[in-house]
């Protein structure tokens, strides 16, 4: 039935001179409001899990919502003022946006250079391109308990190996920047090979000629990769960018899980690995069950990551631009 | 061609099962419907010992059939989890065991639950420690929550073959001797520091903290963080600061392990015979056997507490209102916090009753531990039980509970002083007071 929108005559019939027939009525009513129905399980879908989960919680970040409370009162914006004035909010965000940093950009290109690869004439090519995604596919939770054994201070692994080279013991958990690190890796370990498949998909789908001509023009391999594939894997590039991104910021069961025994959602004495999540979860379940303060966090999460994204996408499309013209010369 | 296929498809393979292997870890344990005999479900945190006892009861009740939920768990992870349920009105057990320091923060919103009061339980008074009932009673007095179920008497766990190391005596007797106080606690963990036996003296400041509080605050004012008015007293009450200081002390002379309680390493070290003591609540020997596992068997024993007395810890069974099958869970609560209820538990883990007729059985008082080297668990704990001196709860607890011992473990760690862990504590404890 989508079809009649092409089938639609070139000129538009005068309705005035012919009479509406019923048929014609109806076929008119389909062309122009089929297309919103089709596509209408989707927003209400949306509107069920997605809109009125995000604007019930805002009601409730104006309330001082004690989640075991008979009653709410409404407080306005007081949890956000308090909030913006919160030192340790500001910790977790500081947190989320160093472990985000020091684990996305170098698994992009960690990514880019995998694809780079897998996109060669190799032996048993799907396999290598189905294994890259197997840490993605294991469950967050176990890798996330392995990593935090191997990351331990006394017994575990990457500890011993750095005594061997004589690099005396770090304590991962309560050092800030080693926590963020060892956090990072887990994230690498289970979202490069992901992003991997992705720019693959976009190589596979530039044309071969242009690989051909510079080369004749006399460019290597890495003058190739940075002037023709980076340039032409940009909208791929900013998808990745921003999927990662959302994720990154919403960081929770890695830092979670790498932190164990008591409050472990604080991250650490000093909450040296509490990412926003975890601080939201602090709040709005225990130990305060304070819901509209832990609504409130949700909020400005969300604030965060629509900022961080469009940053990203900002310094993109500049980046990207600049390489394109050289690419058009 | 064939053979890229048939490698394409293991390669698929492969990549299915891991995400088959990942999925399978977090199956829930649905409760099946309950058409016919009545399904209980129980929530219970860490161990309750209460196998044996469902096992009786469905005996004797054939149309109620019990399942627990929960066994083993962490109380950080079991507290957040009750919490949602009670809120959402929904998933709750029928009936639901709840820790002393979380019970403070229900009793402020007692009608997520059945008065128990309503359902014959006020006979029941003397069957349970005044103070062990005074507990669940709301602040009027007027609804009972939960029926207590185990107190938190205190002791000292030692390994054996770590003081024989080190040059101590290994007898309980004498040991007990070597630390009336716990100034003369600190003195043996230096004399035991200084053979450098590999193992640090005790586990981790937090819970020696935490232990030397309750203790101090017993035996002199009665209450902790907050003062029987609900104020907040983290930096006036000389309770608190006795036991910071002490435990400055313990830290100052590098006695700890720094191992974060209830941590993966904590566990670790347990298996790895890396600490000579950990203060031990009742309930404390059966996580003891569970994390040094039967190798150690027998290697542990039990000594008498420095200073004096103490209770850390104990719980209740409560019935949540949501609960579809109120009478017969009432019932069951009722049964497994009885005389015979508290002492099965105990036989079967080892938390300490709350009821004056089972600390006063035999079956209590000649028990003894085959795990801790035949200790006479039954005399340390029993008889210092029905003395202990219970510490008032104020409303924020748990959180500023975490503050302080945060704080302790700042200066552990040495990312703080001792002052400014002081400083901290306050002011940290105030606003977590305030949230």
């Amino acid at each position: 039935m989508a079809v009649q929108l092409d089938a639609r005559p070139p000129v538009a019939p005068a309705p005035r001179h012919s009479r509406p027939v019923r048929g014609a009525r109806l076929s008119r009513f389909d062309t122009k409001y089929s297309p919103y129905l089709y596509i209408a399980p989707f927003f209400l879908l949306f509107g069920v899990f997605g809109a009125y989960p995000l604007a019930y919680t805002f009601w409730v970040s104006l309330h001082d919502w004690d989640l075991l409370g008979a009653e709410h009162p409404f407080i306005g914006l007081d949890n956000y003022s308090q909030l913006l004035a919160d030192p340790d909010f500001w910790h977790s965000v500081v947190n989320t946006l160093g472990i985000f940093v020091i684990s996305t950009v170098p698994q992009l290109l960690a990514a880019l250079w995998l694809a780079n690869l897998l996109n060669r004439q190799l032996r048993a090519r799907t396999t290598w391109r189905m294994a890259v995604l197997v840490p993605n596919v294991t469950s967050t939770a176990a890798v996330a308990i392995v990593f935090a054994v191997l990351f331990g201070r006394e017994f575990g692994m990457i500890n011993w190996l750095l005594d061997h080279v004589g690099v005396s013991a770090i304590d991962w958990k309560a050092n800030r920047f080693a926590a963020w690190v060892a956090i990072s890796t887990m994230v690498d370990w289970r979202w490069t090979g992901y992003n991997a498949l992705i720019f693959l998909a976009a190589m596979q789908a530039i044309p071969r000629d242009l690989y051909e001509s510079a080369s004749i023009d006399g460019a290597g391999r890495a003058r190739q990769f940075w002037s023709i594939t980076v340039p032409l894997l940009k909208p791929t590039i900013i998808f990745a960018v921003i999927i990662s991104t959302i994720g990154g910021l919403q960081l929770f069961t890695e830092p979670r899980m790498f932190n164990s025994g008591t409050n472990a959602i604080r991250g650490g004495p000093l909450r040296e690995s509490q990412t926003v999540t975890m601080y939201m979860f602090e709040n709005a379940f225990a130990p305060h069950y304070n819901f509209g303060y832990g609504s409130a966090i949700a909020w400005l999460l969300f604030a965060l990551i629509a900022v961080v994204a469009a940053i990203n996408v900002l310094l993109l499309r500049r980046l990207g631009g600049g390489s394109r013209k050289e690419v058009s010369r | 061609m064939l053979t890229f296929t048939r490698r394409r498809l293991a390669a698929v393979a492969l990549v299915a099962a891991t995400a088959l292997l990942g999925t399978t870890g977090c199956g829930g344990g649905d409760e099946p419907a309950g058409d016919g005999p009545v399904t209980l479900t129980v929530d219970v945190f860490g161990q309750f010992g209460y196998a044996d006892l469902y096992q009786e009861y469905m005996a004797s009740h054939p149309d109620v059939k019990i399942v627990e939920r929960g066994t083993g768990s962490n109380l950080d992870e079991y507290s957040p989890k009750l919490t949602q349920w009670l809120a959402a009105g929904k998933g709750a057990g029928d009936v639901v065991a709840i820790e002393e320091g979380l019970l403070v923060e229900y009793k402020a919103n007692p009608q997520n639950f059945v008065n128990l009061l309503d359902h014959g339980a006020a006979d029941l008074k003397g069957n349970f420690l005044d103070w062990k009932w005074n507990q669940g009673l709301t602040a009027d007095g007027k609804q009972l929550i939960g029926l207590g179920t185990d107190v938190g008497g205190m002791a000292m766990c030692y390994r054996k073959d770590l003081f024989a190391k080190a040059g101590l005596p290994t007898d309980r007797e004498a040991v007990s001797k070597l630390w009336p106080t716990w100034q003369d606690y600190v003195k043996v963990g230096e004399q035991f520091t200084a053979k450098k036996t590999g193992a640090a003296f005790l586990d981790a400041a937090t819970n020696t903290f935490n232990t030397i509080l309750l203790q101090t605050a017993g035996n002199t004012s009665g209450y902790s963080y907050y003062d029987t008015s609900n104020n907040l007293v983290v930096g006036s009450n000389p309770a608190v600061r006795q036991a910071y200081d002490t435990t400055m002390d313990i830290i100052d002379s590098g006695l700890s392990g720094r191992y974060g309680s209830w941590s993966e390493e904590w566990v670790s070290a347990f298996k790895q015979s890396k600490f000579a003591t950990i203060a031990c609540p009742a309930w404390m020997t059966g996580v003891i056997e569970g994390n040094a596992g039967p190798a150690a068997k027998g290697k542990w024993d039990i000594a008498q507490i420095p200073g004096n007395g103490g209770n850390w810890g104990g719980s209740f069974l409560a019935v949540p209102k949501q609960s579809k099958h109120q009478a017969e869970a009432i019932e069951l609560a009722k049964f497994l916090t009885s005389a015979k209820g508290q002492i099965g538990a105990f036989k079967l883990k080892g938390p300490l009753p709350s009821s004056p007729q089972a600390l006063a059985d035999p079956a209590i008082v000649d028990s003894k531990n085959a795990y801790f080297s035949e200790a006479p668990v039954g005399k340390i704990f029993a008889e210092g039980a029905k003395n202990l001196k219970p510490v008032y709860m104020g409303p924020k607890n748990q959180a500023v509970r975490t503050e302080v011992e945060n704080a302790v473990r700042t200066v552990e760690l040495g990312k703080r002083s001792p002052q400014q862990g002081w400083t901290d504590a306050v002011a940290n404890a105030e606003k977590a007071a305030a949230k």
